[in-house]
Order: structure tokens, then C-alpha cells, then sequence
């Protein structure tokens, strides 16, 4: 076997043992016994890392391995490993991150009521996400995308006695699930039209130089494509099926790192990069609405929420929206690049949050305190001194999502405004500008709700004076894992050997270059789209620089220099209504509730109506009485007329006879005589007549 | 008139009437005489069919009427002493009373 | 002549034995009783069965009648004569069943070809039976003694005295 196939394999399962060890053996092994889940991440990072190696020094992955599943008749159903470049990135992305969040979860999660549980759900996830990045067929993606949700639900209703996390877990799971059907109607309409599951069939069956099969039949691909889409939309939270996210933060705060940060919801965008050559530009432009419209969305909510974990949560919302924003507009390699920076520093932003939180749940619980919430900005304030470390990393991280010059997040986010500007001066429709202003201004309230969050949080005055006195840095285990992704999102980590700040070349764009092996249509969009790039770039550095200066500066008015109230102002927006809408998430739970949800529970309700009281008390209780009643009946029948009547009937019918036939019995001896000689006489008549 | 018939005939008279007699009678003595007509009905069968019938020289028709008397007296003593019996436990001799077999 | 005789025999012989059955004085059943035995003898005689007639008187009338007499008068009061008549159904039910055997036997006697055979001749029979009874009905002769005597010990037995 090959060693490529050997380290996928190992980087695919050993998660997956792990996961098995702690559900099985942990309590015997006890609490010490989870070093061993996070040994064995650190060695699939080992791992990733040596191939990713391998890429970057030159050598581009080709390696496709496959192996026969099932077949029925002339359906066959193949495993594989599709080990390109992408892959191989992405491997790395989410052994960094996995490995990082056991590592924190050491101490975040010390004295958890299901402690070995967490670890074992956390290797099943990574198994799972990592059999997504492997997978070289559809069908297969499909089975892990699946499994990558359950252990979604699984880690999201980790403290399933709270109410709220079970319904959390339950509204991320069926959230997904209305975006899996039609993930797997598209599935199931490429495969009808051509045959097969895997990218590589798929890639060829649109090849314009080859088989073609799509020629003339662009609306089924475009439509095959969108329903793909869907899967995407429900995984990585798009609108309208973002809903989920922000109350997926029910889960614990490395969960939500490591899941709803950077790896899961990328899912979906890798799956769309994946997928690139296949998509039409119709699809593409409806990805790039959906996008669009997502990355507004969450970036308006994200203003006004209060727990720290929402905040971040939206945010999420929105870069998703910007990465899938990006493949709509052609800029894939931007997209993926988006990814992997997000994944760094909005895994770093995440594990922060949760360093605060652990700090301060300590803290109230020193002074007695275990009603206020840790997750509340408005009960921190002035925590940079007591947290150095944490706040320095923290605004590392800031500083990268709103793309500052000189961290990663500027160069990919960059990238991708850049493409919406391209594509923007490629097409010449009205709308065609919408991309880039949602993009820029998204951008600005970005920086702007970011920067309110690290000011409310670490500067100003402490809420509580009494708690503040207990706050402490988080201990090694925790604060490690912060440094490390502070340094990963720097922008010359990803643009190594060069050192421009302003230039994306380095060895990512080598690995993951803009348009290659690409077939059909995609082709020549993508080369249009190169070309497009470099002269947008230009403009597009100084807009997203002004535009990220502009969203710190109002942060700073508002919450650092306090030159203006945001109660004040909060107040004004309230009379109108625009703070409703945005704190109270432009009410889609309220929509999809009273469209959605009640009228299908009325539904249910009046289907188990005719199932219970109609068809079980009524007809089968029903059968049931009758039963009872023809029971009855029968007894009845049974008793009185066939025992009394019938039965003891011939009793006293014999009886009867037998009183008449003792009537013969007189005890006179003539009596006898008389009837034998009567007897006598009917022989002798029998005789004669014969 | 002096053929086998008319003998058996009266013989077959005789019968009927011993006949109803013992069905009928409630005396007990006066049953035994009705058997006494059952018996003489007999004989005189026998002796018809001796005298019409060609049997033997030696008359065997008269020996077992005669036979048949010898019967009929040992008979009729013994019933006797069972009527005076049943007249002596009953002080009757009806015979509807002696009814202790009634079923 | 004879035949005017044999009538009135016969005649005799019936009548007696109705009233035999009939009566409802036993004293006069027991007379009837006579009647017909003597009847009997009579036909016996026309059958030229001598001996036999003589037997019939001597022991039938002479022997059983006086021994049912006796009866009679041990069992009755001779005050109050009893009734013994059985009730009105069962004597119709017993004279039609035996109408019917009178049918059934009278249809037969009238019906089947006898065989006839020499008819003997009037002549005396007494030395015959004796002989009979001495020869080839030695065995039945002193069976019939035996039964005699039985019939004897029988009715002594039955007519004694029981002791307390």
C-alpha cells in the first residue's frame, strides 16, 4: 500500500479509535486516560503535516486510491481516497485545529460530569470530518457529512439536562437535515444523468472536450448544482437556514470552536470548492446572492447581541457568507484561502471567548456567585489586565477578521472583495454592483461590531468590582493553544518564502492555485476571472483598508473613548425599529415558527388525532369492545339458550322420557306381560311383512 | 265340523281369553286360573294334532298332555302357597299392591 | 248328532271360559272355571282321548279347581266379595293386544296346510299311555315324579308357620 494511502488511513481512523477508546474504556481509564485522545490528534497532525510538506516543497498530491464497497448488478458504490492539494490543506486545517481544541478542553472541560464522553464524541467528529476532506465521491462525502451532524448533535447537547441544549442540538440537527435533501437530490440527479458519484466521473461528464454529457442540458446541471448548494446552505449556515448556529453555542466553547468555527461549517464551502468545475455560472450567481445576502445578515445581527458567543457566532454567519460569496464569484482559491484563515483566527477568537468565560465562571463561583452570566459583556469590562495573554491573542485576532494590513484575514478577505469587483466590472447589470458594496460594507460593521466587542470586554471600568478581584489568567493548557493560532494568523505564515503583506503569493496560492484541471465552462471562467483579479486587487486594497479603519474608528468612538452613547444611540435606533431587527435576529425564528412550525404541528397534531382517538380508541379499542360485546353475546348465546335451553333441554327431555318410560315400570307382573305380548305382535307383523 | 280347525280354533279361544285374564285380573288367584285356561288350551292342541296329526302308536300327544297336567297341578300348588304367602305380608291379594318393584 | 253335540260342547267350553275372566265375584270365576274344564273333557272325549278325559276331570277339576276353591276361600272374605277388575285402559289396551294374537294366531291355524295324517280310530288308549310312559317315557315319568315331589317339599316350605 502506498504511504500516502497508509497516513490517510491513519489520519482517518485514528480519531475514530480514539473516539472508541474513551466510550468504552474511558471511565476505567478515568480522567488522566484523555491524554491519549489528544496524543493521538497531535499524531495526525504529525501527520497532515508531513504530506502538506511534501506539497509545498514541489511535489503536488495526486493520489486517488480506491476500493470496491458494494456493487448490485450494474450498480457499484466505491470507497476512495481523493488526496489532492486541497485535501492535503485541509487535512491540516482540521488537524490544527482538533488537536489544539483536546489540548484546551484538558482544562476547560476538568471536572465535567461526562468528561471521557466529550473526548470520544470529539474523535468521532474529527473522524468525520475527515473522512469529508477524503472522500472522492459524493455518496461517500454524503455518509460522513451525515455523521459530521450527528456528532454535531451530539457535542452541541453535551449538558442535555439544560433544556435549551437538547433543542439546540435538536434545531442544528433538522436544520441540517432540510439542507441534506437537497444535498442528496442533487446527488441523485448528477448520478441519473451521469452514472456515477465520484468528483472524477463528474469532472469528465462535463468536460466540453469530453464525454458532455450536459451539453444543451445546462438547466439540469445548473438545478443538479443548486440542489448540491443545498447542502451547503444547511452546513454551513446560510441563509435562510443560519438559524442554527447561533444557538448551537448551547454547546461548550471548544465545540464551538472546533465545529461551528472552523471546521464543520467550512464543510460546506470545501464542498463547493470541490465541486467548482461542475457548478454553471447561473448556479454560481445564486450562490453569490446567498452568500451576499448572508455575510450582511450576520454582520447586522452581530451588532447588538450581548453574549459573547453570539456575537462570534454571527460573525461566523457572515465570513461563512463571504467564502461562499467568493466561489459565486469565481474567486475559489479565494474562498478556500478565506477558509483556512478564518479557521485560524476565528478558532483563536473562539477559544478566547471561552478563556474569558472560564476565568470569570471561576471568579463568580469565588465569590458566591451563580446567577450571573459569564457570557455577558456587559458583567466584564476592564479584563486586560487581570488576562494579558488572553487579550493580547484576542486582538490578534480582531485585528485579523477585520482585515488589518499584516494579518492573515486582510489578505483573504481581500482576495475575496477583489473578486467581487471583478466580477462586478465583468458583468455590466444593475445588480452586478451589489456584490462588492455588500462585501465592503460587511466588512466595515465587521471591524466595527469586533472592535465593540474586545473594548466591552477588556477595557473601561469591571462591571463587578467583587468578581473582577478573582479573575486570573487561564493556566498553560489553555492559553498555549491561543498563542500558537495568534501566531498562525499573522499574514506571513500563509505567504511564505514571500514577505509582502500586501501580496498573497506564497506557498498557499501554489498549492491551491486559482484555476487548474478545471474542464467545461469553468475553464474559461476562471482564466477570465485571473486576469480580473489582478487588476481589481489593486483597487480593492486601499476600499477594504478604509473601509476596516472605518468600523474600528466607530467601535472606538462609541465604546472606548465613550464620545458617543451607545445607549443613547441604541435608544433612537430602538423608535424606529432597526435595533429590534437586528437584536432580535430579523425575527426569522419567529417567521419560521408561524409560517413553519405551527401550522406542521397542527398538521401533526390533527394526523395523530385520526391515528389515536379516531383510529386506536375508536376503531381498533372499538374492534376491541365489539369484541367484548359479540363476547358477550356469544356467552350469552352460549349459556342461556345453548347450555340452559339445548343442552340441559335434551337433559330434560330424557328426563321426560324416562319418567314416561318409568311408567312402564308399574313393578305388576301383568303390565310386562301385556307389553311383551305387545312386542310379540309388532315381531310377528315385522316377520309376516318380510 | 269335526276337523283339526275347529280344535285349534277352540284351543286358540281358550288362549286369548287365559291371556286376558292374566293381564287383566287383579286377584292373583284369579290369574292362576286364567293360566289354567292358558294350560288347557295346550292340551287340547296336543291332542288334536295326536288324533289329526299321523303321529306314533304310542300316543305321545296324550303323554305330554298329560305330562302338561302333572305340571299344571304341581304348578298350581305352588302358587297357591305363594298367593297365601303374599296374603299373609300384604293381608292382600291384589296384586297392584305387591307393586315393591315399581321402577 | 254328533255335531249338534260338539256345538254345544264347544259352546259350553267358551262361554265358561268368558265368564272365567269376567266375572266379578271369584266364587262365581272358579265355577266357570268348572264349566270349562268339564267342557275340555268333553272335547277330549270327541278326540277319542278316553283316558285323557278322565285324567282331566279327576286331576284338573277334582285336584286343582278344589285346590283353587281353597284358595278363594282362604284369601277372601267371604262377606265382602272383592273386586277385581283392573282399571277401564288397561283392560281395553289388554283386549285389544289380545284380539290381535286371536287374529294373528286364527289367521295362521286357517292358513297353513296341515299335515294330515291317518286319523286314529276310537279305541281304548289307556293301556297304550301306560305302556308309553313305561317304555319310552320311562325317564320323563319319573322326572315328572321328582318335580311331584319337589312341587311338595316346595309349597310345604312355603306355607309354613315362621316361628317368631
Amino acid at each position: 500500500m502506498d504511504v500516502r494511502t497508509k497516513f490517510a488511513l491513519i489520519i482517518l481512523f485514528l480519531p475514530l479509535a480514539s473516539c472508541v477508546l474513551q466510550i468504552f474504556f474511558g471511565r476505567r481509564l478515568g480522567p488522566r486516560g484523555v491524554w491519549i485522545s489528544v496524543a493521538a490528534e497531535f499524531v495526525t497532525l504529525i501527520l497532515a503535516f508531513s504530506m502538506l510538506a511534501t506539497v509545498m516543497l514541489g511535489t503536488p498530491m495526486h493520489h486517488y486510491p480506491e476500493v470496491e464497497w458494494f456493487s448490485l448488478g450494474t450498480f457499484n458504490l466505491t470507497l476512495g481516497f481523493q488526496l489532492d492539494n486541497l485535501a492535503v490543506a485541509m487535512l491540516m486545517v482540521v488537524a490544527i485545529i482538533s488537536s489544539f481544541v483536546h489540548l484546551y478542553s484538558i482544562e476547560y472541560m476538568r471536572g465535567d460530569v461526562r468528561y471521557t464522553r466529550y473526548f470520544g464524541y470529539l474523535g468521532l467528529f474529527t473522524f468525520s470530518m475527515n473522512g469529508i476532506v477524503l472522500a472522492h465521491s459524493l455518496m461517500m462525502m454524503f455518509i460522513f457529512w451525515e455523521l459530521v451532524g450527528l456528532s454535531s448533535y451530539l457535542l452541541i447537547g453535551h449538558w442535555f439536562e439544560k433544556d435549551s441544549a437538547a433543542s439546540a442540538g435538536r434545531k442544528a440537527f433538522l436544520t441540517n437535515r432540510v439542507g441534506d435533501i437537497g444535498m442528496f437530490i442533487g446527488i441523485m440527479l448528477f448520478w441519473t444523468a451521469t452514472g456515477t458519484f465520484t468528483f472524477h466521473g463528474l469532472f469528465e461528464a462535463v468536460d466540453v472536450e469530453g464525454a458532455n454529457l450536459f451539453a444543451g442540458q445546462t438547466t439540469l446541471l445548473t438545478v443538479a448544482g443548486i440542489m448540491v448548494f443545498m447542502g451547503a446552505v444547511g452546513k454551513s449556515a446560510q441563509f435562510p437556514l443560519h438559524i442554527w448556529l447561533p444557538d448551537a453555542m448551547e454547546g461548550p466553547t471548544p465545540v464551538s470552536c472546533l465545529i461551528h468555527a472552523a471546521t464543520m461549517v467550512a464543510a460546506g464551502v470545501y464542498l463547493m470548492v470541490r465541486m467548482f468545475p461542475v457548478l454553471t455560472p447561473d448556479a454560481l450567481l445564486f450562490m453569490g446572492a446567498i452568500g451576499a445576502i448572508t455575510a450582511v445578515l450576520g454582520a447586522l445581527i452581530a451588532i447588538t447581541q450581548f453574549d459573547i458567543k453570539r456575537v462570534l457566532a454571527y460573525s461566523t454567519v457572515s465570513q461563512l457568507g463571504y467564502m461562499i460569496m467568493a466561489v459565486g464569484m469565481g474567486a475559489q482559491q479565494a474562498a478556500f484561502f478565506h477558509l483556512g484563515t478564518h479557521a485560524m483566527f476565528k478558532g483563536l477568537l473562539f477559544l478566547c471567548s471561552g478563556s474569558v468565560i472560564h476565568a470569570l465562571h471561576h471568579a463568580l463561583h469565588e465569590k458566591g456567585d451563580h446567577s450571573t452570566d459569564p457570557q455577558d459583556m456587559r458583567n466584564m469590562g476592564g479584563l486586560r489586565k487581570k488576562m494579558p495573554i488572553t487579550y493580547i491573542t484576542m486582538l490578534i485576532g480582531a485585528l485579523a477578521i477585520s482585515g488589518v494590513p499584516l494579518f492573515s484575514g486582510f489578505l483573504s478577505k481581500d482576495a475575496i472583495l477583489a473578486g467581487t469587483l471583478a466580477f462586478a466590472s465583468e458583468h455590466h447589470q444593475w445588480w452586478a454592483v451589489l456584490f462588492p458594496v455588500a462585501g465592503f460594507g460587511a466588512a466595515a460593521v465587521t471591524a466595527f461590531y469586533m472592535f465593540r466587542l474586545i473594548f466591552m470586554t477588556f477595557h473601561g471600568k469591571p462591571a463587578d468590582e467583587a468578581a473582577h478581584k478573582h479573575v486570573a489568567e487561564t493556566p498553560a493548557v489553555m492559553t498555549v493553544p491561543l498563542v500558537i493560532l495568534a501566531a498562525l494568523s499573522f499574514a506571513l505564515f500563509f505567504t511564505l518564502p514571500g514577505v509582502n503583506p500586501f501580496q498573497t503569493e506564497g506557498w498557499f496560492t501554489n498549492v491551491i492555485p486559482q484555476s487548474e484541471n478545471l474542464t467545461g465552462f469553468a475553464e474559461l471562467e476562471a482564466e477570465h476571472l485571473e486576469r480580473g483579479f489582478h487588476e481589481a486587487h489593486g483597487m480593492a486594497v486601499p476600499i477594504s483598508m478604509s473601509v476596516a479603519g472605518l468600523g474600528i474608528a466607530l467601535s472606538m468612538i462609541f465604546y472606548l473613548l465613550g464620545w458617543l452613547n451607545p445607549k443613547a444611540w441604541a435608544e433612537r435606533l430602538r423608535r424606529i425599529g432597526l435595533y429590534q431587527l437586528s437584536f432580535y435576529k430579523f425575527y426569522f425564528d419567529e417567521i419560521y415558527d408561524a409560517l413553519i412550525y405551527r401550522p406542521f404541528l397542527w398538521l401533526t397534531d390533527k394526523i395523530a388525532w385520526i391515528d389515536w382517538d379516531l383510529w386506536d380508541q375508536w376503531f381498533i379499542d372499538g374492534w376491541g369492545r365489539n369484541t367484548v360485546r359479540a363476547g358477550n353475546a356469544s356467552g350469552w348465546l352460549d349459556y342461556q339458550w345453548l347450555d340452559q335451553i339445548v343442552i340441559d333441554g335434551f337433559g330434560r327431555l330424557i328426563d321426560g322420557m324416562g319418567a314416561i318410560g318409568r311408567k312402564l315400570q308399574t313393578g305388576r307382573v301383568q303390565n310386562y306381560l301385556m307389553w311383551a305380548l305387545a312386542g310379540v305382535i309388532i315381531a310377528f307383523l315385522v316377520a309376516a311383512s318380510i | 265340523m269335526d276337523s283339526l280347525q275347529s280344535y285349534l280354533f277352540l284351543s286358540v279361544v281358550l288362549f286369548c281369553f287365559g291371556l286376558y285374564g292374566v293381564m287383566t285380573r287383579r286377584n292373583g288367584v284369579a290369574i292362576l286360573m286364567g293360566i289354567e285356561l292358558i294350560l288347557n288350551s295346550a292340551n287340547l292342541n296336543l291332542v288334536a294334532f295326536n288324533r289329526f296329526g299321523g303321529l306314533s302308536e304310542l300316543l305321545p300327544g296324550h303323554v305330554f298332555a298329560l305330562f302338561v297336567i302333572i305340571m299344571a297341578a304341581s304348578e298350581a300348588a305352588v302358587a297357591l302357597a305363594i298367593i297365601i304367602n303374599l296374603y299373609k305380608t300384604f293381608h292382600t291379594v291384589n296384586v297392584d299392591e305387591a307393586h315393591e318393584m315399581k321402577g | 248328532m254328533g255335531n249338534v253335540v260338539f256345538i254345544g260342547v264347544a259352546v259350553l267350553v267358551v262361554v265358561s271360559a268368558f265368564f272365567v275372566v269376567t266375572a266379578r265375584n271369584l266364587v262365581y270365576s272358579a265355577v266357570a272355571l268348572m264349566g270349562t274344564l268339564f267342557g275340555v273333557a268333553g272335547l277330549y272325549v270327541f278326540l277319542y282321548a278316553d283316558f285323557m278325559a278322565a285324567v282331566q276331570v279327576v286331576i284338573y277339576v277334582g285336584g286343582i279347581l278344589v285346590l283353587i276353591i281353597f284358595g278363594v276361600m282362604l284369601t277372601n272374605k267371604i262377606s265382602a266379595p272383592v273386586l277385581i277388575q283392573t282399571s277401564m285402559p288397561n283392560r281395553a289396551l289388554a283386549a285389544a293386544v289380545v284380539f290381535l294374537i286371536f287374529l294373528g294366531l286364527t289367521t295362521i291355524l286357517f292358513r297353513t296346510p296341515w299335515h294330515e295324517g291317518v286319523a286314529t280310530q276310537p279305541e281304548g288308549t289307556v293301556a297304550t299311555i301306560g305302556n308309553a310312559l313305561m317304555t319310552r317315557y320311562l325317564i320323563h315319568f319319573e322326572v315328572a315324579g321328582v318335580l311331584l315331589l319337589l312341587a311338595l317339599l316346595g309349597a310345604a316350605y312355603l306355607s309354613r308357620r315362621e316361628n317368631g
